[in-house]
């Protein structure tokens, strides 16, 4: 199947070290304006969530594109929704198709651009110390939110029945 | 430039008039950034005898060369100007996303000249930079005013204001951005009050690049990978609180009751483990970060004890000590009270609950009449100390007196050794006879009494071993707290390298935390600028300059060596328990030693051979 970049909200601090490499590595500069992978703060939950693509498996920005500038590939292991820099003629179509917001304009190439996983090395992931960003296979990514769930159910269980 | 923008934004705000300037890039390479080069723009442009409170003092709002790219922790601005409660040069930092966000619009660093002649407020968007009207933002908190501006300018605007406080000119005004991230010492909000600017927004979306971007990544690297699991996972599930509470009551060196004791009794009741447990909107996990921190050290709390509800940031551990111990108060909630009302009317916490512990004193001994005060003022009462919290910030009924700060307070109630300050500015949450270093510290620092401008105590309680500090002397073990004999080698050393990180754009915490040496640094900084110190006494020595220059411009505004001292307390008084009892300051021994290594004459003022080997003739 592949992995799959997923984020473990209970531990993201909103610290925005995945937008700054996003960018460097990208851009060479560091500028969140221009990072793929974009963290929102709710003060009152004090919550992080930070928003990327997810590489759909029918993805809207694909099935839109008139030029056919994008494709679905299966690289190093994973499946990146890419987006051709010879083949974007830079409509923006795909940035009304996405329901995310994960595509985006990038002025100076007059191209759009989109999370590539990096070639199926995330460094965003990498960046992440505080372990919430992670790659990894699709299929057992939500056992341990399950379990987290789990607790909770048993920890109630447990209240009640006192 | 890299690392700087090489933009300098000036605003007049008497004339309404924005000019944009380049960077002089040998003062960039001489004072690096933030505390360094903001104390060389105030120096060169101000006669440091001026009113702090008068158009003719400046406000500088000043980045680091790091703030802003991939450093850990890279989100530090540091406010400069003179201080309205010290009359010295203040320096006063905070992190969160606005400090970034000023480099990504494109400049190292404001500067704030004259005085608008209604409240007003700076939008900067890139290039486009306009002075506003704040009318109708004035009297409203902190919080409201950052809503408010983001709601008028860019949802996603960055905002840096005042509260209350600030604006009532209270002495101890501090400056608060993104929430509850605050440039907190010695009264910059109050001169931000004082030129009637309310408030700096602030949208970026240019980027910051690097000279080696390769090294740079290496060197980013490196200091990562060098993190302690220990110090990360305390800092980050337990805030600072958790770091030093219990840590410093051991050591003798909890501020107990305005510095009566380093001991407190109902220490448990106050500490970083209770405020995880019962307060934390992230109980159990890893706290909130500032921008590219690694760190994680903020606090997201709420209080439902209805006396003291109320949701909010913090308390850190200087909160904690200043209104929870020093105050006698052993209820967390009413400290973290404490703490959203300083921030919500922009009160720096530390001297406010200072300042307040000091009331309780002159008023245990009865020099502070209760009608003046209105209520009982006892050390523990709790309900008086967050009353008065809003006092001081409105400057209504003791909070006037309050709001001077607490020598001004002391010495009109006719007891000024009873003020626990040095150069006026009040102590930090950490008791000098424990730890002898940072009583020489509380006496020299430029800015005043302040525990991050001396931290000696990282080679003492935190027991850091990896600085070239230690390791160029050979010695491999951390440095005793009660003796005196080594620290004016040891406050001299630390308080130039701190010179170093409050210049670099980094937060302190993401240095002490990791087992590095000050080479880090100079990779970081050389590969971040291409700029190169030539060695690692190169770099020292940029430090030692930014700290003599800022010891000039005291000098030029009339401080002398005699300012250069600690509370009869401190100097006579026996610590009555724990650790340190029986021991008071070795301060006559430490500073004739201290002025000798620093090569300043007897009187503290740095010899021309010394200003010549800084470049400070």
């Amino acid at each position: 199947m592949g992995k799959i970049l997923y984020v473990d909200l209970e531990k993201c601090t909103g610290c925005r070290s995945c937008e700054l490499v996003c960018s460097e590595r990208h851009y060479g500069e560091y500028n969140p304006a221009k990072s793929r992978i974009t963290v929102f703060r709710s003060a009152p939950q004090a919550s992080y969530v930070p928003v990327f693509c997810t590489q759909c498996e029918d993805a809207w920005c694909q099935g839109i594109c008139p030029n056919g500038a994008i494709s679905r590939e299966h690289v190093n292991g994973s499946w990146i929704v890419r987006v051709s820099k010879a083949k974007c003629v830079g409509c923006k179509v795909c940035l009304l198709a996405c329901p995310f917001g994960n595509m985006s304009f990038v002025t100076e190439r007059r191209k759009v651009q989109k999370c590539d996983l990096c070639e199926g090395e995330p460094e965003c992931v990498t960046a992440c110390l505080a372990g919430a960003l992670q790659f990894k296979e699709a299929e057992v990514s939500t056992m341990h939110q399950k379990r987290a769930t789990a607790a909770k159910i048993m920890e109630s269980y447990q209240e009640v029945s006192y | 430039m890299y690392g700087w923008t090489g933009k300098i934004l000036r605003v007049d705000l008497t004339s309404e008039r924005v000019s944009e300037e380049a960077l002089d890039p040998q003062i960039a390479r001489d004072f690096i950034g933030a505390r360094g080069m903001g104390a060389k723009y105030l120096f060169d442009e101000i006669d440091p005898r001026v009113d702090a409170l008068s158009p003719k003092n400046k406000l500088l709002f000043v980045t680091g060369p790091l703030t802003g790219t991939g450093a850990p922790a890279g989100s530090r601005y540091m406010v400069v100007t003179k201080s309205p409660l010290t009359g010295a040069i203040a320096n006063s930092n905070a992190g969160g996303q606005f400090p970034a966000e000023l480099k990504f619009a494109g400049y190292d660093l404001i500067i704030f000249e004259g005085k608008a002649k209604q409240p007003v407020y700076l939008w900067i968007e890139n290039d486009k930079v306009q002075i506003r009207s704040a009318e109708a933002l004035w009297g409203m908190d902190t919080y409201q005013t950052q809503q408010a501006i983001c709601a008028e300018t860019d949802e996603f605007a960055k905002v840096a204001c005042i509260g209350s406080a600030g604006e009532n000119l209270v002495r101890i005004a501090c400056i608060i951005n993104d929430n509850g991230r605050a440039a907190g010492r010695g009264g910059v909000g109050t001169v931000m009050g004082s030129k009637n600017l309310k408030a700096v927004a602030v949208r970026g979306t240019k980027g910051v690049t690097v000279a080696d971007p390769d090294g740079f990544r290496k060197a980013v690297k490196a200091h990562i990978d060098a993190y302690s699991p220990y110090w990360m996972e305390t800092f980050s599930r337990f805030g600072t609180a958790g770091v030093a509470v219990e840590a410093t009551n051991i050591g003798g060196a909890l501020p107990t009751r305005n510095f009566q004791s380093g001991v407190f009794e109902d220490v448990q009741k106050i500490s970083g483990e209770l405020l995880d447990a019962a307060f934390s909107k992230r109980k159990g996990r890893a706290g909130e970060a500032c921008f590219g921190c690694p760190v994680a050290c903020g606090r997201a709390t709420r209080v439902t004890d209805p006396r003291f509800a109320g949701e909010g940031d913090g308390p850190e551990y200087e909160t904690t000590g200043a209104f929870g111990s020093n105050c006698g108060v052993n209820e967390l909630g009413a400290v973290i009270k404490a703490g959203y009302i300083c921030n919500e009317l922009g009160l720096d916490t530390i001297s406010t609950g200072m300042t307040i512990a000091c009331a309780m004193e002159l008023y245990e001994r009865g020099f502070l009449p209760e009608k003046d005060v209105g209520m009982k003022l006892n050390f523990g009462n709790a309900e008086a100390m967050v009353e008065l919290v809003k006092q001081t910030a409105h400057k209504e009924g003791f909070g006037a007196i309050v709001a001077e700060g607490s020598y001004r307070m002391a010495e009109k109630y006719g007891h000024p050794e009873l003020s626990m300050t040095s150069k006026k500015q009040e102590f930090a949450s950490y008791e000098p006879r424990a730890l002898q270093g940072l009583g020489l510290g509380y006496a020299t620092t430029n800015r005043g009494a302040c525990h991050i401008r001396a931290e000696v105590h990282d080679l003492t309680l935190w027991q850091i071993t990896s600085w070239r500090i230690l390791k160029d002397r050979k010695i491999d073990h951390p440095l005793d707290p009660l003796v005196f004999e080594d620290k004016h080698w040891a406050c001299k050393e630390i308080q130039d390298w701190f010179c170093l990180i409050d210049s670099s754009g980094m937060c302190n915490f993401a240095i002490v935390s990791a087992e590095v040496d000050e080479e880090s640094l100079r990779h970081l900084l050389e590969t971040a600028t291409g700029v190169s110190f030539g060695s690692y006494q190169g770099m020292m020595r940029a430090g030692e300059r930014i700290f003599n220059l800022e010891r000039l411009f005291n000098i030029r505004a009339g401080f002398t060596a005699e300012d250069d001292t600690l509370p009869p307390r401190m100097l006579k008084e026996p610590m009555p328990e724990g650790p340190a009892k029986g021991m008071v300051v070795q301060l006559g021994k430490m500073l004739p030693e201290y002025y000798r290594l620093r090569g300043w004459d007897e009187n503290g003022i740095p010899t021309p051979k010394k200003r010549k080997a800084l470049g400070l003739a």
